[in-house]
């Protein structure tokens, strides 16, 4: 099916006279490149290559505890291993992942022909690989990695190596590189928008982004301040978190988590907008409660910013505190309710297919809502209390990163690899991906709910014996799972290199504008003059 | 052939059935409470995963409805609806219901939970790298004070004795000294640590505290049936922090007041005329246990330390260099790394250690630290 015409895509149809489509060829036109596209391939296949260093950390933790005893490594490597493992997932890989979604995608769903500030994505984008340079670099420092946990807590941060210092650089580059992304993606979405695309018309993916990079601009500064801090008494004199000389290690927490818990959010809504683009082009039905979608979303949001002490029940504060943060907390569960049930009212009653973005999508839902309810146990502090730094904490947020955030990407890149190459990935080899990583993720971490529940403290490298057999279990679904990602590997080159040539709207139910107004591939340079949108 | 598969899988799934049964035995809940505020705490997880399971349930049960009746390959027509006001409210209004009914037993709970007033004992339990130190503050046994680490033997951790772990029901959860308390009294627990943030963790008792250097925080409990709990270290506190076990014994009225009373008898015993005259050969011996308690896990009993991460002591210029020094380090530790100050070892320890150190390994000074010089230099 030919695009949809509108004087918009003059550059598709008559390519061969048409120098918007040229492109810079060789290592320059990655290097100094300032187009969207570009840039969007380069944040998704950067995390990519983190997601396999992060993983394969997270197969040596698995290994060690695949019995109790130490066998494979020493606790300080093991320490270090389950630092850098989240550091990497949180900041080189779930995050870069979704905003090369937001790249490739944000400029062609609203009609603009790139993002606003083009050079300034550029510096986002290589800003990222010295930042993963120092973090995987931090292994080699005299004494190895900071076995700090990824909160980087105090005093043990300014107790570490000097890893420790690279790390919190790797940290300040990395919050630059948010910054930026974030100011061009939020000057995109306010300003470059086609005429008629009001902003309650926008995708929802757009608004997902939208609220993600407010998000990411009001917190990312703190998580700064908090390391530079941690910085300044590791090599000044400063007293910040050290009690001897005034300061407070519970404050580092604070400022800490005040970043940490938006930050959950900043990975999760970016997969929720993707999701809310999968459902409703698989159920051929538009979004259900699309309105109450953004200010559910809005909600989300601004709750994050008052809930950050749950995450510090047992650091001791005043009962009326932790009383209020309860019930600021479970106060969460209403909005994320209102979305889980919007996605289900988007597929109800509608004619439902089971291509591979739609089990992704599926999936998503269905152990997002488990990891959400997970959340729920954790917010009631007496029981939080108990569960509190144990194997439960770390079933749950798995849950909501990997099965949430990571399944909504896998659910992405296989809706959106046509657009983006031209060509059709193998449904038969996507339905087995996704097969794969559904049952081995719930082998890996499903019983890790029953480790924390009897007492299995986390960030651990040996236990005692009555953990041994759900261990056992946990690393054996952590290996396949690992290895399933590189069948995801091979799907994508196959794609890439020989997959069949995709039609413009692969998808009967996609609707918005990369669907219904592009070719695929996508060209080079789209929405040079922005299209009509009625 | 394909029967012969589908026997392989019936035979499969028959094993794997016969493997849950004993995997029944295996925890699948919180540990039995053995507190009553740790039953309230275990209530009111059950209360809030069955609602959770409901409400799952229910969701879910309308979304596989719809993904096996609702779709395209049964002819299954879309539907163009796409909002619903009555039922978008009741889905808004409906969870807020449930969670206030969900908040009222959690804040009763929390509000006894830190009621940590009219505590019959209370035991200051200090986290240090890597081992907790209880000194009995108030109530019967006050002034009781001793250190509790690890008790495993560092073989069956390392692989060298795996068939003793096998048989070690209690591995990594045993230490030499166990916090003993009686039963029936409220137990009011101050956490404080000495270097990085511990937690104190005893599950069946339904406490988990951070120990915060600097700070003190508190929590309590009151067990009701005599018996050995066991816990451990919560919160990371650095390469050892998997081996800082917490094991509370809980005694009898009667046996308890024999206890306090042998660890009275024990003290008293164990205290050192502060001007004997040590020889050398005795500050070594007594030294090597104090090094293998508070400096082994880094410096490493070879005295090689860790390349890179942890200095060897055995040639080091600061244990072969001038004793003042070497006492200054042990006293103040070393700021910014793993060092800390080792100043709440009594002086006889210090000048144990310290002349252990100068006297091992390649290091031989032929010096004999005096405790009063430990004493000059504090």
């Amino acid at each position: 099916m030919e695009a949809v015409n509108t004087h918009a895509d003059h550059g598709h149809h008559d390519r061969g006279h048409d120098d918007h489509d040229h492109k810079p060829t060789g290592l320059k036109r990655w290097l100094m490149s300032t187009n969207h596209k570009d840039i969007g391939t380069m944040y998704l296949w950067f995390s990519f290559f983190m997601f396999i260093v992060g993983g394969i950390m997270a197969l040596v933790i698995r290994s060690e505890l695949f019995q109790p005893g130490l066998q494979i490594v020493k606790p300080e490597f093991f320490n270090s291993m389950t630092t850098y493992h989240g550091l990497i997932m949180v900041f080189g890989a779930i995050m870069p992942a979704f905003v090369g979604f937001a790249n490739w995608l944000i400029p062609m769903q609203i009609g603009a022909a790139d993002m606003a500030f083009p050079r300034m994505n550029n510096l986002s984008f290589w800003l990222l690989p010295p930042a993963a340079f120092l973090l995987i670099g931090a292994q080699f420092a005299p004494g190895g990695g900071a076995g700090v946990g990824w909160t980087l807590y105090a005093p043990l941060s300014t107790q570490a190596g000097p890893a420790m210092d690279l790390t919190i650089f790797a940290i300040h580059i990395l919050g630059m590189s948010s910054i930026m992304g974030s100011i061009n993606i939020i000057t995109t979405l306010l300003n470059m928008r086609a005429p008629g695309m009001a902003l309650m018309k926008m995708p929802m993916f757009c608004w997902t982004w939208l609220i993600t990079a407010y998000l990411l601009v009001a917190v990312m500064p703190v998580l700064a301040g908090a390391v530079t801090m941690t910085l300044t008494d590791r090599h000044f004199g400063t007293h910040f978190f050290n009690a001897a000389g005034g300061g407070d290690p519970v404050l580092y927490q604070h400022i800490f988590w005040f970043f940490g818990h938006p930050e959950v959010y900043i990975i999760a809504i970016p997969a929720f907008g993707v999701v809310s683009q999968v459902i409703p082009a698989f159920s051929r039905k538009p979004l259900f409660g699309y309105a109450s979608m953004v200010y559910a979303t809005a909600s989300i949001a601004i709750l994050s910013f008052m809930v950050w002490a749950h995450h510090m029940y047992t650091a001791g504060m005043p009962v009326q505190a932790q009383l209020y943060f309860m019930y600021a907390t479970v106060l969460i569960a209403v909005p994320t309710g209102v979305k889980v049930f919007n996605w289900v009212a988007t597929m109800w009653r509608g004619s439902l297919t089971f291509e591979t973005p739609m089990l992704f999508a599926i999936g998503f839902l269905f152990l997002f809502t488990l990891g959400g309810f997970t959340g729920l146990v954790l917010s009631i502090t007496p029981v939080d209390v108990q569960l509190h730094d144990t194997y439960y904490v770390v079933a749950h947020f798995h849950y909501v990163m990997v099965a949430g955030a990571l399944f909504s990407a896998f659910a992405g890149i296989y809706f959106w690899l046509p657009k983006w190459t031209g060509r059709m990935y193998d449904e038969k080899l996507g339905r087995i991906h996704f097969w794969l990583s559904l049952v081995f993720f719930n082998l890996t971490f499903f019983v890790q709910h029953f480790l924390g529940l009897a007492g299995m403290p986390r960030r651990i490298p040996d236990y005692a014996l009555q953990f041994a057999e759900f261990n056992a279990i946990s690393s054996v679904g952590a290996f396949g799972f690992g290895f399933s990602q590189l069948l995801f590997l091979y799907i994508v080159i196959k794609t890439i290199t020989s997959g069949e040539k995709a039609p413009d709207r692969p998808w009967e139910g996609a609707d918005s504008l990369e669907w219904t107004h592009l070719p695929s591939p996508a060209p080079f340079h789209s929405f040079v003059e922005p299209p009509v949108i009625k | 052939m394909r029967n012969l598969g589908v026997n392989k899988w019936i035979f499969a799934v028959a094993s794997l059935l016969s493997s849950v049964a004993a995997w029944a035995e295996y925890n699948l809940n919180l540990q039995t409470p053995h507190t009553l505020l740790g039953q309230k705490i275990y209530d009111l997880h059950t209360i809030v995963t069955i609602i959770c399971v409901i409400i799952f349930v229910g969701v879910f049960g309308f979304m596989f409805y719809a993904v096996f009746h609702h779709r395209k390959s049964v002819g299954h027509k879309a539907a163009q609806f796409h909002e619903n006001t009555a039922v978008e409210v009741a889905w808004t209004l409906i969870p807020f219901v449930i969670l206030i009914a969900l908040a009222i037993p959690a804040t009763g709970t929390l509000i006894t939970m830190r009621d940590t007033t009219e505590a019959d004992i209370t035991i200051k339990a200090t986290g240090y790298q890597w081992k907790w130190g209880y000194d009995y503050l108030k109530g019967e046994g006050a002034s009781i004070s001793f250190y509790s680490t690890l008790s495993t033997p560092r073989a069956q951790i390392d692989g060298d004795d795996v068939a003793g772990r096998q048989a070690n029901p209690h591995y990594l959860l045993e230490t030499d000294n166990n916090v003993v308390v009686p039963v029936g009294k409220k137990i009011r627990i101050l956490t404080t640590a000495a270097d990085v943030i511990h937690a104190w963790y005893v599950p069946a008792l339904s406490v988990k505290q951070d120990a915060v250097p600097g700070f003190i925080r508190d929590t309590w409990f009151k067990a009701e049936q005599p018996g050995i709990y066991r816990g451990q270290c919560a919160e990371l506190c650095g390469k050892q922090h998997g081996f800082m076990p917490i094991v509370v014994e809980v005694m009898t009225a009667e046996k308890y007041t024999a206890w306090v009373a042998s660890q009275q008898t024990k003290a008293v015993a164990a205290k050192v005329d502060p001007d004997k005259n040590w020889t050398l050969a005795e500050l070594k011996t007594q030294g090597e246990k104090v090094f293998g308690q508070n400096c082994a896990a880094c410096h490493q009993a070879t005295g090689m330390g860790v390349p890179g991460a942890f200095p060897a002591l055995s040639g080091s210029k600061v244990v072969n260099g001038p004793q003042q020094d070497q006492i200054k380090l042990l006293l103040n530790g070393k700021q910014g790394t793993a060092m800390n100050s080792f100043k709440h070892l009594s002086d006889v320890e210090l000048a144990s250690v310290i002349t252990y150190t100068r006297n091992s390994w390649s290091n031989h000074t032929g010096e004999a630290i005096s405790s009063a010089s430990i004493k000059a230099q504090r």
